[in-house]
């Protein structure tokens, strides 16, 4: 094993008497894969007669074992094994090896070559898993849905401790981060539109640009898509750890719902938190963009907000904050699917975790992009 | 005992343990504790809940360091060897954890192939092959390569870990609680396999077990833990004759007398 030593060898030496196939040295780990090429080379040419000479041979282990065992065939193997010459524990090998070989290594082979099929089978396969991925969401909320239907109308049922205890987790903890956030980007859009409308002298209409482009989309995009990331991550490793501790299964078993006792709680949760959440973020944008357009443009907080209430309908608030329901369920509901998808491993939590905030950003995204062009036919 | 298993072990010591202390906080878990395990022995470690079985497995692999005394496997001390030869140490044994520490982001064929390709830098593809016959000799169907550690049962679980553990045709191995959570068949099964390996192989046996059929079925020599050493460590006949109210309670308990008349039919 460690001690340097002979390799092991295989020759093949033709008598008059016939063939003799010669193994010396030691058939070690180390010296495997030279082994196994020379059985490669000598495959053809040893047959039942060929006598096998073992008198030289060193230190031998399973790896060596295998190669003697694949050089020789089961039933060569299985007579080398018999042979009294040989040492009782190298027979034992022999033997144990063989017989592995014998009962179950069958089947194998060579790994196949990768290449257009496996592409084509992947591609299809990606297919397949996205269907499949539809339906289960939908199916998910259709459980939601008749699990909130259930309990609704039962006060006794609702878990009111759990969910303002989500209230607080994902929406009061992320109301300082979100509020910087969208302070910022309100400045960014400031900035924008005042060295973009300047050309025109128009720079003044930033006002309507900053207060529009947040009570319409910002607000709530970005409240969705940090949630996104913040909660239907959490929500799925919340879940998904107790669902690989057997902890979902305890819960069935008492005789308790889960839907009802974890995701209900989550998905209210986020109902409630996220249009409010949505409201701080689009006063923090206009706020931040009110300080830009103070700073920059010399535009008085008493003109800015003159001008707000005169340009700016209603309408746009009521359009944005809309959204805020819907991706707020869509949220919620992806991040606790992908937690009851988890199987076992830690791993499996790590790719669910992961597949649960793609989606949930995906979905948000696509859903913005179909209630824009909704509004827009509808002339809000 | 057990003379058609046990071919006479040679007195060739390979580990050995000196004056051991383990201490956790204040609680001590093992203080002066001498062990010695020779070459080719299956040797079984029990004592009770908490008298620090898998701490000691623990030590003597390097995983835990002992506040006081001295722990030498083929009389290297592993702490005290820089890490290379720490390294090349280690590939002399194989260990089987509790429950399996299978790598659950990779199929079983790619778990066992790991050390294959790491240590031995076997190509891929080689050590695949390779792997298939480890599990083989652990008694898993090779298709069961391809599953993830998650996809198995409990048994295979262990059957697998053991496929891992031997990967590197280790001298020694150790098994913490191989047969724990198994069925009886499937105990009984493992237990005959590491017999068979042992034979074959020329493996040493390290083995922490509370299974008693393990003890009587496998077992050359048994260690007691208790009261922070080794109460005793001898053919588990001559343990089981102690006068210690634990070794008493452990071996002629029911459990332990219905496996004494397992072992051995006729007597009692």
């Amino acid at each position: 094993m460690t001690t340097p030593s002979a390799p092991g060898t295989a020759t093949l030496t033709r008598d008059p008497g016939g063939a003799r196939l010669v193994l010396a040295g030691d058939w070690t780990l180390p010296h495997y894969e030279r082994l196994q090429q020379r059985a490669t080379e000598l495959a053809g040419s040893i047959d039942a007669t060929t006598a096998v000479d073992t008198a030289g041979l060193g230190a031998m282990d399973t790896s060596g074992a295998f190669v003697v065992a694949e050089l020789l065939g089961s039933a060569r193997t299985q007579a080398l094994a018999q042979d009294e010459t040989l040492p009782p524990a190298r027979r034992a090998l022999l033997k144990t090896v063989g017989d592995a070989i014998d009962t179950y290594c069958k089947g194998i082979k060579r790994p196949r070559d990768a290449g257009f099929v496996v592409m084509l089978e992947r591609i299809g396969k990606a297919m397949s898993g996205f269907w499949k991925q539809t339906l289960k969401l939908l199916g998910f909320i259709g459980i939601t849905l008749q699990g909130f239907g259930a309990t609704v109308w039962r006060p006794a049922r609702w878990r009111v401790t759990s969910l303002v205890s989500h209230i607080e987790q994902t929406s009061l903890d992320a109301v300082p981060i979100l509020a910087l956030l969208s302070f910022m980007v309100g400045c960014v859009v400031a900035f924008l539109g005042s060295t973009a409308l300047a050309s025109y002298g128009a720079s003044l209409f930033t006002v309507d640009l900053v207060g529009i482009a947040f009570l319409r989309e910002f607000g709530v995009l970005l409240t969705a898509i940090l949630l996104a990331g913040r909660t239907a991550s959490a929500f799925t490793a919340q879940i998904g750890s107790m669902k690989a501790r057997e902890e979902i299964d305890a819960i069935r078993t008492l005789g308790l719902d889960p839907i009802e006792l974890l995701v209900l709680p989550r998905v209210l949760a986020l109902l409630i938190g996220l249009p409010l959440l949505t409201f701080i973020a689009m006063v923090a944008g206009i706020v931040g963009g009110g300080v830009v357009c103070f700073v920059v443009l010399k535009i008085s907080p008493a003109m800015f907000l003159n001008m707000f209430q005169a340009d700016i309908g209603i309408t746009h608030f009521l359009v944005g904050i809309a959204k805020a329901p819907v991706f707020a369920f869509m949220i919620a509901v992806i991040g606790c699917m992908e937690g009851f998808k988890v199987s076992g491993s830690a791993q499996s939590v790590g790719e669910h975790t992961t597949s649960a905030v793609v989606q949930s950003i995906f979905v948000v995204i696509l859903l913005d992009a179909l209630a824009a062009l909704f509004y827009m036919e509808m002339d809000w | 005992m057990n003379a058609q298993v046990a071919p006479t072990p040679s007195r060739e010591t390979v580990i050995e343990v000196r004056g051991l202390t383990n201490r956790f906080g204040t609680q001590t878990v093992h203080e002066n504790l001498d062990l010695d395990v020779y070459r080719g022995e299956i040797i079984g470690i029990v004592g009770g809940s908490g008298t620090g079985k898998s701490v000691l497995l623990r030590t003597i692999i390097g995983l835990v360091r002992p506040v006081a005394g001295e722990v030498r496997v083929f009389g290297e001390d592993l702490l005290a060897l820089p890490a290379e030869r720490r390294s090349q140490v280690e590939r002399r044994f194989g260990v089987l954890f509790q429950s399996g520490a299978l790598f659950s982001s990779l199929t079983v064929a790619e778990n066992i192939a790991l050390p294959l390709v790491e240590h031995a830098h076997l190509p891929r593809v080689d050590a695949t092959r390779l792997a298939g016959v480890k599990l083989a000799l652990a008694g898993l169907p090779v298709d069961a390569g391809r599953k993830y550690p998650s996809q198995l049962s409990g048994g295979m679980i262990k059957r697998a870990a053991l496929a891992r553990a031997l990967a590197l045709d280790p001298e020694i191995l150790f098994l913490d609680e191989p047969t724990a959570g198994l069925d009886p068949i499937s105990a009984a099964a493992f237990d005959s396999l590491l017999v068979t390996l042992r034979n074959a192989l020329g493996l040493t046996v390290f083995l922490v077990t509370h299974d008693l059929d393990t003890l009587y079925s496998t077992c050359d020599r048994v260690a007691v833990l208790s009261q922070r050493r080794v109460l005793a460590a001898a053919p588990i006949d001559e343990v089981a004759q102690t006068d210690d109210a634990w070794v008493q309670a452990y071996f002629n308990g029911p459990r332990g007398r219905a496996a004494t008349r397992a072992a051995h039919p006729g007597r009692e």
